[in-house]
């Protein structure tokens, strides 16, 4: 066999000698039937075993708390500057910055603060899908149907061509889809059109770990928080989400019950959770013990599909954005919806809670990008969460203009009370 | 050859079905109170979840309205 071998890590060539090896030492009965049978019975068994131990629903374990209420959103910034869709976004550990990438080409950094665009850099392929701060803030990576993943360092210098320093890491064998830095600015995780994710060194290109087991596209991924270890978990267009250990290559957890790609992967802050978007238009939860679905996120009025969930710092929420143009806010642990969103004038691609949990950053098809975050009034110096809209508008979400008449109707003081805010 | 590389193929299926059957697992009951207790215990820390006053909230809006 003269097969053309990629450049690959020594765990690679294990495997692939290993490969060499069983071919020559196949018993006679190994037969792909009995092999296909035994496959059936231990999915059987997985399944089996799983549901021993499903003795209650996550929401009944939540009966006992106190319910949110309703919650109001409002835009608080919007980003204007990117000339076609946003695919990708991206905060930096400094709580203001925030990278995004566009259709167009383009890579923007950006002051969430004072809108103003700090740093733009032309990529050298269209459909930038994926982007990511580096840890240091020093450095942002990108990627898309270059098949690659480059990691541009950011100049003070504004002057400067950032194109000039940039560096090629990751080479995938079809489209990038997703990348992120893990704890530091040396390594990065890729995930691919080609079905495969990969762990990469900066600063030599090299490919230290590849992860195979997606029989489809690798849509994202999301690295486990530090606390709990070197594990990510990936999504896909074979509708599986994956856990994976970062050291050896092996996906040690499985989970198959999305009816479509599942777009976004992130976890739930204590990192023994995760919770994933589909283009089944629901979002779901899954814990890593009890190893299964715990929750369902959805209503039957919403059938377009979600592009991007985050949680809140707690976990209590999650937010999805989805392609029929708005955010959905979900109570984790009741599986009901506390919050809708609207405002983007296209579908939203990418969602991202900021690192201090005040706002979260959402991009879209309508080449803008919003922060929003909850809604407050000030009232004689108490700051006071809105949690009941009431005004005539039937449609809960829709933001109060700061400057009409608004009508309060307090419980405690029991009286109308009409201010212009 | 593909007949072979297909058999390869369905033993490392197997294999990792193997792996996965026998994890340890815990009760959906005693994860999903251990989700529920993490949300508890960092409630008062989430500024989404409960609110954050003006003076430390970066994206606040300037405009303030006082009752009589």
């Amino acid at each position: 066999k003269n097969r053309q071998l990629p450049l690959l890590s020594s765990a690679n060539l294990v495997f692939l000698v290993e490969m060499a090896a069983q071919e020559v030492a196949s018993q006679p009965s190994d037969t792909l039937t009995t092999l296909k049978t035994e496959s059936e019975t231990l999915k059987t068994k997985l399944e089996e075993e799983r549901a021993k131990l499903h003795d209650v629903e996550l929401h009944q374990v939540a009966e006992k708390i106190e319910a949110l209420g309703q919650f109001v959103m409002k835009t608080r910034r919007t980003l204007k500057g990117h000339g076609n869709k946003v695919l990708c976004m991206d905060w930096c550990k400094d709580k203001r910055r925030i990278v995004s990438s566009s259709q167009d080409g383009k890579v923007i950094v950006w002051d969430a603060f004072t809108t103003n665009k700090e740093h733009a850099v032309t990529m050298p392929c269209t459909w930038v899908m994926a982007c990511a701060y580096a840890p240091s803030g020093c450095a942002v990576a990108c990627g898309g149907l270059d098949n690659k993943c480059s990691v541009y360092p950011l100049s003070l210098d504004k002057n400067e061509n950032l194109a000039a320093k940039k560096k090629s890491v990751a080479m995938h064998t079809n489209y990038l889809s997703a990348c992120c830095f893990t704890n530091s600015d040396m390594q990065i995780l890729t995930s691919s059109g080609d079905g495969t994710c990969a762990l990469w060194d900066v600063e030599s290109g090299q490919m230290l770990q590849s992860f195979h087991g997606h029989a489809a596209d690798v849509l994202c991924l999301d690295l486990a928080p530090s606390e709990t270890g070197n594990t990510f978990v990936s999504g896909g267009c074979d509708k599986k989400a994956c856990v994976w250990d970062m050291r050896t290559g092996q996906c040690i957890q499985s989970f198959e019950t999305h009816e479509s790609d599942i777009n976004s992967v992130r976890y739930y802050p204590s990192g023994d959770a995760f919770a994933s978007g589909s283009d089944d238009a629901t979002c779901r939860l899954y814990d890593l013990r009890a190893d299964r679905e715990v929750a369902i996120y959805s209503k039957e009025s919403i059938i377009f599909g979600t592009s991007s969930v985050d949680f809140s710092l707690s976990g209590r929420l999650l937010f999805g954005g989805y392609n029929d143009y708005t955010i959905n806010v979900w109570d984790v642990l009741k599986g009901t919806r506390v919050s809708i969103l609207f405002g983007h004038e296209n579908r939203v691609s990418t969602l991202r809670v900021s690192p201090d949990g005040t706002a979260f950053c959402s991009g879209s098809w309508d080449h803008t990008l919003r922060v929003s975050g909850q809604k407050y009034l000030r009232l004689s110096g108490v700051v006071m969460k809105v949690s009941h809209l009431f005004c005539l508008s039937p449609d809960l979400g829709l933001n109060v203009d700061w400057n009409s008449d608004v009508s309060l109707f307090s419980p405690q003081l029991d009286s109308r009370i009409t201010r212009r805010l | 050859m593909s007949g072979s590389s297909n058999i390869v193929a369905m033993k490392k299926i197997v294999q990792q079905l193997r792996f996965e059957a026998n994890i340890n697992r815990v009760k959906v009951s005693q994860a999903a109170a251990e989700l529920q207790q993490f949300c508890v215990q960092n409630a008062l820390q989430d500024p989404l979840l409960t609110g954050v006053s003006s003076s430390t909230n970066p994206f606040r809006t300037q405009k303030v309205c006082s009752f009589l």
